[in-house]
């Protein structure tokens, strides 16, 4: 799915990468654990979560995320901001709840990651 | 002889500076021209890495080296050690305080996160000496 198809399917405002709409995800990842993200995780994911802190773009990096969406109104300070526009990513907020976020998506045909053997 | 041989240094609770170490190391294999999917497997194990250091020891180094075959990273901490390596390594134990849950860490991810991740895996631990792990990752 195309970011800029998330961004409207959650009514979310975009806070960094509006000039990279167009990136394609092929799956989603819900979760304010960062452990979890990297134990499961790897590219062309987006992350939806609660969590919002400067380790959640570090741990984004490590595992090639490139698209962020904070849930539940959630914004990230201008020091996230700035981390994440080194790492030239995307960052969006939205209004909705994190099952609420996953459910639209979901039903709008973006797939969850596979199971870890 | 390595092409990269670069050693980091990670204090205890220095969550401010935690990442820098695994960013510059992901920087580097990717100038290097190292295949992007096991440059993610080693960044992923140096952040893990580095936050247990931050967050489990009282400090510690990450050295990285690189040669045309493989990346090794040799972490070094100087204690407190683990009491029960083969606990520790268990998917879901953690010692980590509430505040680094906080944080969104503490999982008892980490260590088996490593393992898998990297080709090779050793870990000792003393207690009151410190913890070694070894990791190297085939990059040919
Ligand atoms: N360098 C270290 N020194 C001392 N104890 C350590 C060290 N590394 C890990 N441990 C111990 O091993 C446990 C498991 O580590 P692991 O990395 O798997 O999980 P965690 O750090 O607690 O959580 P997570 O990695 O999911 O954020 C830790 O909770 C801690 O008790
Ligand atoms: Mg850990």
């Amino acid at each position: 799915m195309v970011i800029r198809r998330i961004a409207e399917l959650l009514d979310a405002q975009v806070v960094l990468g509006a000039d990279k709409l167009d990136l394609d995800v092929g799956a989603a990842f819900s979760s304010d654990m960062m452990s979890d993200v990297l134990a499961y995780v790897t590219g062309g994911t987006v992350l939806l979560t609660g969590m919002v802190n400067e380790h959640v773009i570090r741990t984004a990096e490590m595992v090639d995320l490139e698209c962020i969406v904070f849930v539940r109104g959630k914004v990230p300070t201008k020091e996230i901001i700035d981390l994440a526009e080194e790492n030239g990513m995307v960052l969006m907020t939205t209004a909705h709840t994190l099952y609420v976020t996953s459910g639209i998506l979901y039903s709008n045909g973006l797939e969850g990651i596979g199971r870890r053997e | 002889m390595p092409l990269i041989a670069e050693i980091f240094e990670v204090q205890k609770d220095d969550f401010v500076a935690a990442g820098e170490a695994s960013a510059k190391i992901k920087r580097t294999l990717k100038k290097l021209g190292v295949g992007s999917e096991v440059i993610r497997r080693i960044a992923v194990c140096a952040y893990e890495v580095e936050l247990n250091l931050i967050i489990h020891s009282l400090g510690g180094t990450i050295d990285f080296s690189v040669t045309q075959e493989r990346v090794t990273l040799v972490v070094k901490d100087v204690g407190p050690g683990i009491p029960n390596v083969d606990l520790a390594m268990r998917e879901g134990w953690s010692t980590a305080p509430e505040s680094v849950r906080m944080m969104g860490f503490g999982a008892g991810m980490g260590l088996p996160n490593m393992k898998r991740n990297a080709d090779e895996f050793d870990i000792h631990s003393e207690m009151g000496v410190g913890t070694e792990i070894t990791m190297k990752f085939n990059i040919k």
